[in-house]
C-alpha cells in the first residue's frame, strides 16, 4: 500500500543520466519510491529501464544526477547498497548444474549469512515459491516459471528492503505469470517495496501502485495506473478491424467522430468515452468492420498516445 | 488452506537475517571467500573428473616415459643427473600437471562466468565486488592446485621417485608455477567477448610447446640453444628446476634458484593484477 506518511523516499533520483559514448541511454529522470510501494518502469525494450536499474544497484555507474538508495549512493558505496537489495535479473542466472536448494544457499552465503539462519529461510523461501517439493532437484530440470519463481525465492534471502524485478515475467506462459504476480502481490502485502520494470501493461496494472511511462530514456509520465488512463486516455475504447488495406480509408470517415483516433497496421482505434455510441456511429454511417470490440482504456493506450508508438515492437 | 498458511508464515517468521549493514560489513571483510566457497562446491561436484585429469594423465606419463621409455633409455644406469628417470622426469609431471590445471581453469570457468552461464551476475548484484569475484574464483584455483600437487606427489612417492622429504615444499612450488601461466591467460580470458577457438589455441600453442621444450623429458641444456629460449619464458621449465633442486636435491647455482622463483611470482602477480582489472572493468558497469 502506498504509504501515506511522510516517509524519506527508499530509492530518489535527480536528473539521473546514463550516456554510453554518443547513446544517451536515460536522459536525466527523476523519481521517488516511498516505503512499501510498488513502483513501476514501463516502456518498451530499449528504454532505459534496466540501466536505471542497475544503477540503483550500483553495478552500472551513472553518468550525471543524484541517486539514493536507503540514504547510500550506489556509485560510491554498492556493496552497502546492495545489501539491502533483492535482485531479479531479466534473465535467470541460476547455476543449473546445482540443486534448487544449494542455489539458495550459496546465494546467501554472498550476504555472509549464517548456516544456521539459511539451513531455515531457505525451507521457509521455497514453500513461499512453491518449490519445496523441488529442493533436492537439479535447476536445469525446472520448468520456465519455476526458474523464474527460484530466482524470486533467491533474491529474498537476506529479507531486502527493496525488491528490484526487471522484467519478471517475459517469456512465462500466461498460468505461469499469474502464479507469479500472486507470490510478489503476497510480498507487497507483506510490507516490500518492489521495483519493477515491464514492457507489459497488464503486469504494470497488476504490480504496481504508481508508475512512471519511459520511452527512449525519459520520462513521458508519471501516476497511478487508473490516474495515467484517467489523464492520457478516453474511458473506453473501440477497435475496428476493416481490412488492412482499407483501415486508412475507414478511418477518414470517422474522423470527427471522436476525441481521438489512431490508425494501427491491423486495426482502427477510436478513443471514446462512450464506446457502444461511437460504435453505434460507425455501423450508422454504413461502415461495416470485419470485427469491432468495445473495452475499457489500458496503459497501452496511455503509452500509444504519449510516444505515438505501441509498447512491444 | 496451505495458501493461508505459507502467507501466515511469510508475515510471522521468527527467522531474520542480520542487518544489510552487517552483510555489507561480513562481505567487505570475507566477500572473496564467500566467491571461494561457491567454487570449492562445483569443485566436490565434479571431484571425480577433476581427479581423474589430476591423477589420470600424469600417471599414464609416469608409466608411458618414466618406466617404459626410462627403462629403454638407460637400463640400469642412471641418465640425468645421477637419478633414476622416474625421479627426473617426476618433479616436470609434477609442475606439468599444475600448469594445465591452471590454465584450464584460467579459460572455460571464466568465460561460463562472463557470458555462458553468467555466473558472475550472481554475487554482482550481492554485497560482492568485482574485484572479489576475481580474487574468490583465484583463490579456489590455488586449493585446487594444491590437492591436485600433493595427491600427484603420493601417487609417485608410491613409485619410490621421491627421495627427499624436503619434496613437500614442490607442492606450493607447483601451484605456484600453476598460477604463473594461469593468471595471465586467466587476464585475457576475461576480456575475450565470443569464444571462436581461443582456449584450444592457447593449449595447442602455448602450453604444448611449453610442456614439451621445458625441459621435461631431458635437461633443457639438450636442446639446440635456439631452442632453449623457449624453456627460459615457460612457467613449466623455472617450476621443473625448483621441483628438482626441492625433490631429489639436482644441483642449481643459487642466483638461478632466485631467478626460478623471481620470474614464477612476477607472471602470477602481473597476471592477478590484470585479471582483478579486467573484471572490475568488464563488471564494474562504466
Amino acid at each position: 500500500m502506498p504509504s501515506t506518511t511522510l516517509a524519506a523516499p527508499v530509492v530518489s533520483a535527480v536528473n539521473l543520466t546514463k550516456r554510453y559514448g554518443e547513446f544517451t541511454a536515460v536522459d536525466g529522470i527523476d523519481f521517488a519510491v516511498e516505503p512499501g510501494e510498488s513502483f513501476g518502469f514501463l516502456g518498451p525494450n530499449g528504454a532505459g529501464k534496466s540501466t536505471t536499474m542497475s544503477m540503483i544497484g550500483g553495478t552500472s555507474t551513472r553518468t550525471d544526477g543524484t541517486l539514493d538508495v536507503m540514504g547510500l549512493d550506489p556509485d560510491r558505496d554498492g556493496p552497502s547498497v546492495r545489501a539491502h537489495l533483492g535482485v531479479v535479473p531479466q534473465q535467470d542466472n541460476l547455476d543449473e548444474e546445482i540443486k534448487v536448494r544449494d542455489n539458495l544457499y550459496v546465494y546467501g552465503r554472498y550476504f555472509g549469512l549464517p548456516r544456521a539462519y539459511l539451513k531455515e529461510k531457505i525451507g521457509e523461501l521455497l514453500d513461499f515459491a512453491q518449490l519445496t517439493e523441488k529442493a533436492s532437484a537439479r535447476v536445469d530440470a525446472l520448468s520456465g516459471g519455476m526458474k523464474r519463481r527460484l530466482t524470486i525465492a533467491r533474491s529474498l534471502i537476506n529479507e531486502p528492503d527493496i525488491l528490484l524485478l526487471d522484467e519478471p515475467t517475459t517469456g512465462l506462459d500466461p498460468q505461469a505469470r499469474h502464479i507469479l504476480w500472486d507470490r510478489l502481490f503476497r510480498l507487497k502485502e507483506a510490507g516490500t517495496t518492489l521495483l519493477v520494470t515491464t514492457h507489459f501493461m497488464d503486469e504494470a496494472e497488476q504490480l504496481c501502485d504508481r508508475l512512471i511511462v519511459v520511452d527512449h530514456g525519459r520520462i513521458m509520465a508519471e501516476g497511478s495506473p487508473a490516474q495515467l488512463i484517467r489523464e492520457h486516455s478516453t474511458r473506453e475504447v473501440v477497435e475496428l478491424r476493416f481490412g488492412s488495406s482499407q483501415n486508412r480509408a475507414a478511418a477518414e470517415q470517422l474522423q470527427d467522430l471522436a476525441d481521438r483516433l489512431e490508425v494501427l497496421a491491423d486495426r482502427v482505434l477510436v478513443y471514446a468515452d462512450d464506446g457502444e455510441a461511437a460504435l453505434a456511429q460507425v455501423h450508422a454511417r454504413g461502415l461495416t468492420p470485419i470485427a469491432s470490440l468495445v473495452r475499457r482504456s489500458s496503459l497501452e493506450d496511455v503509452f500509444l498516445r504519449l510516444t505515438g508508438r505501441s509498447l512491444i515492437d | 488452506m496451505t495458501e493461508q498458511r505459507e502467507q501466515a508464515q511469510l508475515l510471522t517468521s521468527t527467522l531474520h537475517a542480520h542487518a544489510p549493514e552487517v552483510s555489507a560489513a561480513k562481505a567487505r571483510r570475507f566477500g572473496a571467500w564467500y566467491v571461494t566457497e561457491y567454487y570449492l562446491r562445483s569443485l566436490v561436484r565434479y571431484g571425480d573428473v577433476i581427479l581423474a585429469d589430476a591423477l589420470g594423465s600424469p600417471l599414464m606419463y609416469i608409466l608411458a616415459m618414466g618406466v617404459g621409455l626410462g627403462s629403454l633409455l638407460m637400463g640400469n644406469n642412471t641418465l640425468f643427473d645421477s637419478v633414476g628417470y622416474l625421479t627426473f622426469v617426476a618433479p616436470a609431471l609434477l609442475v606439468s600437471g599444475a600448469v594445465q590445471g591452471g590454465v584450464t581453469e584460467a579459460t572455460f570457468p571464466v568465460m561460463d562466468g562472463f557470458k555462458w552461464h553468467r555466473i558472475y551476475q550472481g554475487p554482482l548484484v550481492t554485497p560482492v565486488t568485482p574485484a572479489q569475484i576475481a580474487c574468490g574464483q583465484i583463490l579456489a584455483i590455488v586449493i585446487r592446485l594444491l590437492i591436485q600437487s600433493l595427491l600427484f606427489l603420493g601417487v609417485v612417492a608410491l613409485f619410490g621417485a621421491v627421495p627427499s622429504g624436503a619434496a613437500i615444499a614442490a607442492v606450493p612450488v607447483a601451484a605456484l608455477a600453476g598460477l604463473a601461466m594461469g593468471l595471465p591467460i586467466m587476464s585475457y580470458s576475461a576480456t575475450i567477448r565470443e569464444e571462436k577457438g581461443q582456449f584450444s589455441v592457447i593449449m595447442r600453442f602455448i602450453f604444448m610447446p611449453f610442456f614439451l621444450f621445458s625441459g621435461t623429458f631431458y635437461p633443457l641444456t639438450n636442446l639446440p640453444i635456439f631452442l632453449q629460449w623457449i624453456g627460459w619464458i615457460s612457467p613449466i621449465w623455472h617450476g621443473t628446476e625448483l621441483g628438482r633442486w626441492l625433490m631429489y636435491g639436482s644441483s642449481v647455482p643459487g642466483w638461478l634458484l632466485v631467478v626460478h622463483v623471481a620470474v614464477l611470482l612476477v607472471l602470477a602477480a602481473i597476471g592477478f593484477l590484470l585479471t582483478v582489472r579486467h573484471f572490475r572493468r568488464r563488471l564494474g558497469g562504466d
